[in-house]
């Protein structure tokens, strides 16, 4: 690895760490580190492009890295990477996507990953989206996410879009059975011409379960973000659903929120907000001495932390 | 020295300020009236908030008249707000970091937020939202300003909302502020006992201000005033 892989892996994962930990380094399409621990065991695929992890069965705590880096331009990687994760078992699962492009063609990369998530286990899974480059050439990031929750097993995710790409398509699906949890935050940050599009559809088939979804975003310049989310329920279940969005220049941001209840027992709430910057936030700050610039710097980056 | 010139503010036809002129020295001088006489008004048109439409401001014989926010802040303006801002992810450790950022002696936000009441490690990594109860975030924003060590201290109704257990150190606090050397500090108040502690009273009525002699001279005006009740 060099610096400008270890630059870019630095900003997708600053907690990356090779101690303790299995991790999958994927360079322009190839895994070019590997590593499994006792708790964690991560296959290549031998069908196609990309990994398995097993985490085990009551593992305690296990630490998953699966950073991708992309520094060839006008290359496309689509990988598929499924997550086992064992009955009560603990897992904090990083992965994230960085891409270097300098030259006139398109790079893309497109992760396919899938969750299967035994009972009573929990996991946090973080995910870090980052485009760089002098080249005109797209940065273009279009994630799937599907999730699978059994019985009291929970998953919380942090999904952020720092900077630089291009456009981007992200889909996340869950099934959440019985007592089972959800709870994604998301951050987004657009700026020139780029398009962001944010698609949830999260089945709450069991009692009990619940889902937090907390999407905050910022649309400057000219770009467009869509945020678009579908929760079913279909129990007794309990689901909050929260886009928050600041539009700056002459960004545009659309928010298109479905939700179904299916029965008397589900209790779903939605809260859409799309507005700039708020005017007595921007007083406040500039009463300490911040220039109104610093101060708009200073409430986004508040805002996006 | 901070003189008011002829300050008079109009917006849709309301005369909300009529010509106000005031000149205030170093000591706490303490700005009552009646709710809707223009308080808030006057206080935002000294730190820029608000432009007049027409008079000026001046500061130490400078015109800030036409100074935004930023610069008068820059000059060493400092506001407590009437009712406090909330933000969204910007921690209670974060906006006293910020607000500390040019004061001359570095205050950490642990003890500026002790001196306002606080239990410092409690509140340093909270968010400034409304998960803070309205007392908390007036304590804040109290200490946003105080953490600056302005030469020129404005704040709006401070002891609103405050419980009175916790009054005595409010001024107390304002007591200190009070012999600081050079410093203006201008208190938007009702409490009689913040009152008692002022260099100087100015009484608002209807967008008019005029200089009080004494707390006594005060209660007569206010017992005489007709123009002081609300509704139609
Ligand atoms: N931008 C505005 N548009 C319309 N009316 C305004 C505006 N700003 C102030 N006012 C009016 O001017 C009057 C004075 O307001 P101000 O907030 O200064 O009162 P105050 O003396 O601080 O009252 P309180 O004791 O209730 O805080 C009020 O009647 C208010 O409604
Ligand atoms: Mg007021």
């Amino acid at each position: 690895m060099n610096d400008l892989d270890n630059n870019l892996l630095n900003v997708i994962n600053e907690d990356f760490s090779r101690e303790n930990a299995a991790y999958n380094i994927r360079k322009d399409g190839v895994g070019i580190e590997r590593n499994s621990t006792e708790d964690a065991t991560i296959e290549p695929k031998k069908d196609k492009e990309g990994i398995d992890v097993y985490v085990k069965e009551g593992a305690e705590m296990a630490y998953v890295h699966i950073p991708v880096i992309i520094t060839k331009g006008g290359f496309s990687d689509k990988v598929y990477n499924d997550f086992y994760i064992g009955k009560g078992a603990n897992a904090i699962i990083n992965a994230g996507c960085g891409i270097h492009n300098d030259v006139h063609a398109d790079s893309s990369h497109n992760g396919i990953h899938r969750f299967f998530i035994e009972e009573g286990a929990t996991v946090v899974y973080i995910e870090k989206h980052y485009g760089e480059g002098k080249g005109d050439g797209k940065k273009i990031l279009d994630p799937v996410t599907e999730i699978h929750l059994k019985k009291n097993a929970s998953l919380k995710m942090d999904t952020a879009q720092i900077k630089g790409v291009s456009s981007t398509i992200r889909t996340t699906k869950a099934f959440l059975e019985e007592g089972a949890k959800l709870e994604i935050n998301e951050k987004i940050f657009t700026h020139e011409k780029q398009t962001a599009k944010t698609v949830f559809e999260v089945e709450l088939n069991g009692n009990k379960s619940s889902a937090k979804i907390s999407s905050r975003s910022v649309a400057s310049e000219n770009s467009h973000q869509d945020f678009i989310s579908k929760v079913v329920g279909n129990s007794d279940c309990y689901a909050h659903v929260e886009c928050d969005a600041i539009i700056k220049d002459k960004a545009t941001v659309t928010s298109d929120p479905m939700i179904v209840a299916n029965t008397v027992d589900a209790s779903l709430v939605h809260e859409a907000t799309i507005g700039k910057i708020a005017g007595e936030q921007l007083i406040k700050l500039m009463t300490l001495g911040l220039s109104k610039e610093k101060a708009e710097e200073t409430i986004i980056n508040g805002f996006l932390k | 020295m901070l003189e008011v010139k002829d300050i008079s503010y109009v917006v849709d036809n309301k005369v909300v300020l009529d010509k106000v002129n005031l000149t205030i020295k170093p000591g706490l001088t303490v700005i009552t009236g009646p709710n809707g006489a223009g308080k808030s008004t006057l206080s935002k048109v000294l730190m820029g908030i608000v432009k007049p439409t027409s008079g000026s401001i001046i500061y130490n014989g400078e015109d800030i008249t036409n100074l935004s926010i930023d610069e008068r802040a820059k000059k060493g303006f400092a506001f407590s707000f009437q009712t406090p801002v909330k933000f969204k992810g910007i921690t209670v450790g974060d906006l006293i970091t910020l607000s500390s950022f040019e004061s001359e002696s570095f205050i950490s936000p642990y003890e500026i937020l002790s001196d306002v009441g606080l239990c410092a490690k409690d509140y340093v990594n909270r968010e400034i939202d409304s998960s803070l109860s309205g007392g908390e975030l007036k304590r804040i924003e109290i200490a946003s300003a105080l953490v600056r060590e302005a030469k020129v201290n404005i704040f709006d109704e401070p002891e609103a909302g405050i419980d009175l257990w916790s009054f005595d150190n409010l001024s107390d606090m304002f007591k200190k502020l009070k012999t600081k050397k050079d410093t203006i500090s201008i208190i938007v108040s009702h409490q009689e006992r913040i009152i008692d502690i002022a260099s100087n009273i100015i009484l608002i009525k209807q967008g008019k201000a005029q200089v009080v002699n004494s707390k006594k001279e005060l209660s007569t005006i206010a017992s005489k005033c007709n123009d002081c009740k609300g509704g139609c």
